[in-house]
């Protein structure tokens, strides 16, 4: 009869790994301040000195929807389910267009930030994890996901030093944690890093203590890319392969 | 009395109280004679002394602009345009229809997940994801799919407008690069996935190739015994 429920649907196609692409896709992630995009930049300066074709791109202003995104924070009209679902339109919007075609064409795709900052942002607005996993059940699975642990404190001390106004949002303010925006940032991070802590056995993430010198970490980093690109071919011999 | 109220997981903060309004759906391609049904059926249920609220889909005032925009443009693929669907369905579904059930009022709904799924579907989306997707949504008291021939739609679009729209004709699917083919393919795809939804989420099928009076008698005699003082409550 209507309102019944229906008959459990068939398993979920398996989300597509990146290992059936020409390219290589490498993930960094971790909270505000924990040093992963100069990392992300550092590792794409050093790819493209060995002569690799690299791609960069990140997730944290979006393209399709920013104007609604915008407006609705403008006006308080987001709830956890619609701003997960303009996120995750914008990501796939950024997956199709930016990262599947270089990563096809055989490039070193470094994104700073995918579909687990998706995962555990919605998560800490109180979003069902697994749903807001099979939304993004389009997203293929990366060679590498590093995830930069570092203390709440941290990601506090840095973002207050950047001088960095933090935002309604980013703050969690939304949530209602706290009346200040430095409290309610400090506890809306916690709940993004118990979220990423949690994801570390599920999704095999490369864990890099971030609270130490900057050349120690990319040397680690460096060290977990580097049996990826066994065979990999350089921009040179992709150019004059056709030929 | 089922216990579920949503198909799969309920939306964060879903108000725990009863919703006591009913939820009506109607679903049909273009030409089914849809709105024509709502009108009458509001405006039936209005005499009958029952508040009423009509919504449909693209109405969200989040996101209509962005939605007319995109397919202006055509540029996004199925699961951006899935996705985007799917945010002003959850604009829609907490700002409107939820606060009017609430209060206690009727709400129509000129299209609902069913439409959004099967156009996902046939365009690539596998029904598990869509199904997933759309799990937040209330199941409804009722929803009649108003069934007619692509031939009649054919004939009722021609009519109305004069031509053949290019979303309604599945343009975007490369079905046929000839509008009228292209067409007849993509109403006999959907109609194929309306099918097999029909059974699965309990479809009560009308007969819509009939002129509006026929239907809507037929209609209101599936609308009446949710109104029954007796009626049990499922929410």
């Amino acid at each position: 009869m209507a309102g019944s429920l229906p008959p459990p649907s068939p398993t979920p196609k398996p989300s597509p790994t990146a290992a059936k692409f020409a390219g290589r896709l490498i993930i960094f992630e971790g909270l505000d301040g924990s040093g992963k995009s100069t990392q992300a930049r550092l590792l794409v300066k050093w790819l493209q000195a060995r002569g690799y074709r690299v791609f960069f791109t990140e997730w944290n202003s979006s393209e399709l929807i920013s104007d609604t995104i915008r407006r609705g924070k403008k006006k308080n009209l987001l709830t956890p389910t619609t701003f997960s679902l303009l996120h995750a339109t914008d990501f796939a919007d950024r997956l199709e267009q930016h990262i599947l075609p270089p990563l096809r064409a055989g490039y070193v795709v470094i994104c700073d930030r995918y579909a687990y900052t998706a995962f555990v942002r919605d998560a800490a607005r109180g979003c069902d994890p697994d749903w807001v996993r099979s939304l993004y059940g389009f997203a293929p699975t990366p060679d590498k996901v590093f995830y930069f642990r570092v203390p709440v404190a941290t990601s506090l001390a840095r973002k207050v030093a950047s001088r960095q106004k933090i935002s309604y949002y980013e703050a969690g303010m939304d949530l209602g944690l706290a009346d200040d925006v430095i409290a309610s940032y400090e506890k809306f991070q916690s709940r993004l890093k118990r979220e990423y802590e949690r994801l570390v056995t599920i999704d095999r993430f490369v864990v890099i203590d971030a609270d130490r010198p900057v050349e120690t970490v990319l040397n680690q980093v460096r060290r977990e890319v580097r049996p990826l690109l066994t065979g990999f071919p350089k921009a040179e011999s992709l150019v004059h392969a056709e030929g | 009395m089922p216990k579920a109220r949503t198909y799969g997981t309920p939306l964060p903060g879903m108000p725990r109280e009863t919703l006591h309004g009913r939820l009506i759906v109607l679903e049909g391609a273009d030409g089914s004679g849809r709105t024509t049904e709502v009108e009458l059926l509001k405006e039936w249920l209005e005499v009958e002394g029952h508040p009423v609220v009509d919504t449909g889909l693209r109405r969200s005032t989040l996101l209509s602009q962005e939605i007319e925009e995109a397919k202006k443009g055509n540029t996004l693929s199925a699961t951006t345009l899935a996705l985007l669907y799917s945010a002003d369905f959850a604009d829609q579904l907490e700002n409107k229809i939820i606060p009017s059930l609430a209060a206690g009022s009727t709400v129509l709904a000129d299209r609902y997940i069913y439409t959004l799924m099967a156009r996902a579907i046939v365009r690539g989306a596998s029904r598990a994801w869509a199904e997933k997707l759309y799990g937040f949504a209330l199941v409804p008291d009722l929803t009649i799919f108003l069934d007619a021939k692509t031939d009649i739609l054919l004939h009722r679009a021609i009519a109305k407008y004069g031509s053949l729209d290019y979303w309604e004709s599945g343009m975007d699917l490369c079905l046929s690069r000839d509008r009228f083919e292209s067409f007849y393919r993509y109403q006999a795809l959907l109609r194929e996935e309306f099918g097999f939804m029909e059974s699965r989420y309990g479809f009560h099928r009308v007969d819509a190739n009939r002129p509006p009076a026929a239907v809507h008698r037929e209609t209101r005699d599936l609308v009446a015994p949710l109104f029954r003082s007796e009626a049990r409550r499922r929410r």
